[in-house]
């Protein structure tokens, strides 16, 4: 693996709230392409990691490398935001008060400064782009709908949409599934390898089957750093993620 | 372009304040059409307070931003036109001192204070009642919302602002005429401030600018700017991970929304003919945000409706039953706040919506 | 050195007892003259002589009522013109008025006079009186009063007194002309002993001093200065302690209500008034049925204010609040509309002009510790910020009531689950802060105008304390309190009490600024969700 294949690089990462250590030295490399899932108990430390990545937490040590040479953790939520890194949150994060459509126009990519913004009309490209993504996150019929309106579910994947909005290099969802139908789940995870092929995904999940389904490279997290690598059949026949998952 | 509301709001608006004036000027006096000049000075009254509201819904209605310091911006514009006032009394004050208004020579000073220079000229006095609140809010605004200050914290500090304003301004040293404020106030612009005319001009041009506010407001809330705006109010963490900065919006939103207090402040001081550091009390501020409220919080043409509502009944129950006001005022921030989330507007909207539906059960009623 | 012989010499006529009788006779004859530079010497020789009836006539010549006859006798005149004897004090009811003079007095004689006055007092059989005296000396630096001074040394038995004129005597040796250098060295240090504003003032006086007396004399002027410095701190810190303390007591009930429950209580000031005004009824109360007990009226007003904060208390949330938890800008709005009616009510039963509330005698007055005055209501508030604190504290760890409460403002939805009845905890919590808050009105009724407006003026700074000490955190709280009154205290001297509190406030909003969420913020996974 050459660097220049190289997306995101977490290098020694520590985080601690009180003296819990979140994250203890978590180091992680990501492709450019790849899809990754990482799993692991209840305080593993997979929000945090994210947290981290997105700026919205400092580490207390490490750098967080993204693309060559930028270290994320010197800015902020928006910066990195504006770099290419969309986050998708737990509970599903939508413009309530908006409609489906003014929630992908205010996610498209574009300028984000206020005065721009209060001059802004809609493109034709604008208008072509939103209406590409309604049909990925298949919400076409629901472009005047208020988000508040919508199913969970339906939210969930217009908060999808409004990432694939923003145009990112790197996805980072967590936990998408949670909390949805079977034929959603599916739907979902067809959804997120399809976004994987023209973007870097990391997954984050409880979900052991939807993992299974992705089908990609695992990371279990613990305590705060790796615990085992590899594909979902190698690290569920490691002993020690056996140990973490199924207790002493 | 307009919504319905909005376009309503504007005519009553403009509208009432032409007719007032209209039969303040024309009618004459004794006749059943005359409107009297105090009319003609509550109404004018209620369009600055009306500029206060819109202001406050501005911020707290579409960026989520609860101000409880917002008539501290009000009173600061007050203050700038109240100096201007002052400067125009020239050798008609008590003291008939052509240069220092009349609390100056009372303490013994000697000298204007540089802060006073340059409120001589109208166009000075106006740049800084807009400049002063702006100032202010844009120092204020940058400290509180980069170090991501929201929610209550956010009020207790503009509550604070307020306060300290008002301690500062009670002090004789500051130069503002201490607890007595600025008043005694001859004329604006070569015009009696005292004469009908003028009372009728001054009332006409506040029902304009609350036109053009009303318009700019709702210029921004519908545009791109807005949106985002109600996105950073409702999910703010969400528009940081999309790459908007809520700081800088909030930021636009806030300085835009002390000029207007500003404006409304210094329309309020010729008309009422004092302005004195009350003004500043977090009360005052705390009853702004109340004519919001009882409008509809979130929808611009509810803050004006709320403003004169409520102060409409303030005056009426001052003059019945004076001890029953703050009785009524408490009550009213208690009974909209539990019953009545969206205000005014709110109800208006249901008592619309109700005859739809039944038409609509009605029509399935049918065989 | 002639003068010196003069007292000399008087002292040792005067320690002569048996001899006594004839210079004070002499002195007396010596007041009935004309000569200004005669009746000087008479008067000082009185004053020495220890002629029992000395200061009634030194008084009446000061105040123009004493008159001579050609025979030199000399005679007071009393009320309605009639003359006494001024030597024995008889009645001379045959003496015309006619044939008397009054004696006359120029500003030199007046002078002479006061420092006869001052010496004679201190032989007062009164200590009080004696010590007045003798700080008078002390202050005048006479060296004239040296030979009394010396003589009522020698008699004194008070310890107190004894120190004052030893301090007197230094002050007088120091402005004596002939003094030996020893004894000014001596004299400097009995002022460094002193070491107050007074003996730094006598030493800056000094001029002509001996290099090495003056030496001593500046080191003990610095030296001084310190000990003043430190003392001054000191003094400012007890103030600050004592609004700091203030503000706690304002600020402890709000901790709970919005620090623990999150609730934003702007009534909060009227539950403190409330206090106040239950403590007012107390008195009335008890001054009306039981005016026996008038003496323990506030330790009844105590519990009292914190029932009836607290039931008023549970009411509000009960029909308020509990309809609006989880949305902090309407609870605002709502309790602020309710403390307008609060006050409106109270104004209407008790009328809008303050209240008088009584301080009990045991709480007024002060003492002295070192250089700083400690008064006693300041002190008792100190007293019971720290009890009612304690208090709080207790309940909140040790009773089951303050762990349901822990455990509900920690997990409501576990709370509940396990049985805990989550909607009596809110309003008990919430009555919890209110009664806190009454209680905290009985302290404020001692130092602060009773009327409806009371709570209208700690309310912002109790929030101001609860989030500059951190949310949440009741040690947080404790320190901003303090902190806060401290502060304030200090910058008054420089600033002034109202730009001062301008300061505060500014630097507040800066503050909160820098650390959103306080001095003492509660970290972790729980803050972040």
């Amino acid at each position: 693996m050459s660097e220049a294949d190289t997306l995101l690089y977490l290098d020694g990462v520590t985080v601690s709230f009180d003296g819990f250590r979140a994250l203890n030295a978590l180091s992680l490399v990501l492709e450019k392409g790849e899809m990754r899932a990482v799993i692991g108990p209840n305080g593993a430390g997979k929000t945090t990691m994210m947290d981290v990545i997105t700026g919205k937490t400092r580490p207390d040590t490490g750098r967080v490398v993204f693309g060559t040479d930028l270290d994320l953790t010197k800015l902020d939520e928006p910066a990195i935001a504006q770099l290419g890194i969309g986050r998708k949150f737990q509970k599903p994060t939508v413009f309530e008060p908006h409609s489906v459509w003014d929630n992908l126009l205010l996610a498209i990519a574009g300028d984000r400064r206020p005065s721009f913004s209060l001059w802004a009309r809609e493109t034709k490209a604008e208008r072509k782009r939103i209406d590409e993504i309604l049909g990925t996150i298949r919400l076409g019929d629901h472009r005047d709908r208020r988000a508040a309106d919508l199913s969970h579910g339906q939210k969930q994947w217009l908060e999808i949409g409004m990432l694939l909005a923003q145009n990112p290099s790197l996805l980072l969802v967590d936990e998408p599934v949670a909390g949805m139908t079977d034929a959603e789940t599916e739907q979902t995870a067809e959804l997120l390898r399809e976004i994987n092929e023209t973007r870097s995904v990391v997954v984050v999940e409880h979900d052991m089957a939807f993992v299974r389904a992705l089908g990609v490279k695992v990371t279990v997290l613990h305590e705060g750093s790796v615990l085992s690598e590899g594909s979902i059949d190698h690290v569920s026949e490691d002993p020690r993620v056996i140990e973490v998952y199924l207790g002493r | 372009m307009l919504d319905r509301t909005t376009s309503i709001t504007l005519v009553l608006v403009l509208g009432i304040a032409m007719v007032l004036a209209a039969l303040n000027q024309m009618a004459p006096v004794g006749s059943p059409f005359h409107v009297p000049t105090y009319v003609i000075a509550l109404a004018g009254k209620y369009l600055s307070f009306a500029m206060l509201a819109l202001a406050v819904d501005l911020v707290w209605g579409f960026a989520g931003i609860l101000s409880l310091g917002h008539a501290a911006f009000f009173a600061l514009g007050g203050y700038a036109m109240g100096m201007y006032l002052m400067r125009q009394i020239g050798t008609r004050g008590v003291y008939g001192n052509p240069e220092l208004p009349d609390f100056m020579v009372f303490l013994g000073w000697k000298e204007l204070p540089w802060f006073w220079h340059g409120f001589e000229w109208f166009g000075f006095a106006m740049l800084m009642v807009v400049l002063v609140p702006g100032m202010l809010a844009l120092v204020f605004g940058w400290l509180a919302f980069r170090s991501r200050v929201t929610g209550v914290y956010l009020s207790i500090i503009t509550q604070a602002l307020t306060y300290a304003l008002l301690l500062a301004f009670f002090r004789n040293d500051m130069g503002f005429g201490g607890n007595n404020g600025l008043t005694d106030f001859k004329d604006i612009l070569g015009f009696s401030v005292q004469a009908d005319s003028t009372r009728s001009a001054l009332m006409v041009i506040s029902a304009l600018l609350l036109a053009a506010q009303l318009l700019l407001a709702r210029f921004v809330v519908t545009s791109r700017f807005g949106k985002v705006l109600i996105a950073v109010r409702d999910t703010e963490a969400r528009t940081r991970f999309l790459g908007y900065r809520p700081e800088s919006y909030k930021l636009v939103v806030w300085v835009l929304s002390a000029v207007m207090a500003g404006i409304g402040g210094a329309l309020y001081v010729p008309q009422v003919g004092i302005i004195n550091p009350s003004e500043f009390s977090p009360a005052n501020s705390i009853e702004a945000v109340i004519w919001v409220a009882v409008g509809g919080r979130g929808t611009l043409s509810g803050a004006i409706i709320g403003a004169v509502l409520v102060n409409f009944g303030k005056t009426w129950f001052t003059g019945a039953l004076p001890e029953l006001w703050l009785y009524a005022l408490g009550a009213m921030f208690i009974l909209v706040t539990l019953f009545l989330p969206k205000g005014v507007m709110g109800l208006f909207s249901a008592l619309k919506r109700k005859p739809k539906r039944e038409s609509a059960e009605a029509k399935e009623a049918l065989p | 050195m002639s003068r010196f012989r003069i007292v000399l010499f008087l002292i040792l006529t005067l320690l002569a007892a048996p001899t006594r009788a004839q210079p004070a006779n002499e002195a007396l004859a010596s007041l009935a003259t004309t000569n200004f530079n005669a009746l000087r010497q008479g008067i000082e020789t009185l004053a020495l002589s220890g002629h029992p009836r000395a200061m009634e006539i030194i008084v009446a010549l000061q105040s123009g009522k004493l008159y001579f006859r050609a025979d030199k006798t000399l005679f007071i005149k009393g009320d309605g013109d009639a003359l006494t004897e001024a030597a024995t004090g008889a009645p001379a009811p045959d003496v015309p008025a006619s044939a008397v003079r009054q004696v006359r007095l120029n500003n030199a004689v007046r002078g002479a006079i006061d420092a006869a006055l001052g010496s004679l007092r201190l032989f007062s059989a009164n200590p009080s009186e004696r010590l007045t005296a003798a700080e008078a000396v002390f202050r005048s630096r006479d060296p004239a009063a040296l030979p009394a001074l010396d003589r009522a040394l020698a008699k004194e038995a008070d310890s107190t007194v004894k120190t004052r004129m030893e301090q007197a005597r230094a002050a007088a040796l120091l402005f004596a002309p002939d003094t030996s250098e020893a004894d000014r060295l001596e004299a400097v240090s009995v002022l460094r002993l002193r070491g107050d504003i007074e003996a730094r003032s006598t030493l800056a006086a000094l001029s002509g001093q001996p290099p090495a007396v003056a030496e001593a004399a500046a080191v003990t002027i610095t030296a001084i200065d310190r000990v003043l410095q430190m003392w001054s701190i000191l003094q400012s810190v007890y103030y600050g302690l004592s609004l700091g303390s203030v503000l706690l007591l304002a600020a402890a009930g709000l901790a709970i209500t919005f620090g623990v429950m999150g609730v934003i209580n702007m009534a909060h000031g009227e539950m403190v008034m409330i206090g106040a005004y239950t403590t007012f009824c107390v008195q009335g109360a008890i001054k009306a049925w039981i005016p026996g007990f008038y003496w323990a009226n506030l330790l009844v007003a105590i519990p009292m204010a914190f029932l009836v904060a607290g039931m008023i208390g549970i009411a509000i949330e009960r029909s308020l609040i509990r309809w609006l938890y989880g949305r902090p800008l309407e609870t605002l709005l709502a309790t602020w509309g309710l403390s307008l009616m609060i006050q409106q009510a109270v104004r209407s039963i008790f009328g809008a002009n303050n209240r008088d509330v009584d301080t009990p005698g045991w709480m007024s007055g002060a003492t002295q510790l070192g250089g700083i005055t400690l008064t006693w209501n300041r002190m008792y508030i100190i007293l019971f910020a720290i009890i009612v604190l304690a208090g709080l504290m207790a309940a909140l760890r040790y009773t089951s009531l303050g762990l349901r409460m822990r455990a509900v403002t920690q997990n409501r939805r576990m709370a509940a689950a396990m049985g805990i009845r989550t909607p009596w905890i809110d309003a008990l919590t919430f009555g919890l802060g209110s009664g806190v808050a009454g209680m905290a009105g009985v302290a404020l009724s001692q130092i602060d105008n009773v009327s409806p407006n009371l709570g209208q003026g700690y309310i912002i700074d109790s929030f101001m304390v609860v989030v500059f000490g951190g949310v949440g955190n009741l040690w947080g709280t404790v320190v901003g309190a303090l902190t806060l009154g401290i502060f304030n205290k200090f910058l008054e001297p420089v600033a002034g009490a109202v730009l001062g509190k301008i300061v505060v406030l500014v630097l507040l909003i800066l503050f909160i600024q820098r650390r959103p969420r306080g001095m003492f913020p509660l970290k972790g996974r729980a803050v972040e969700a």
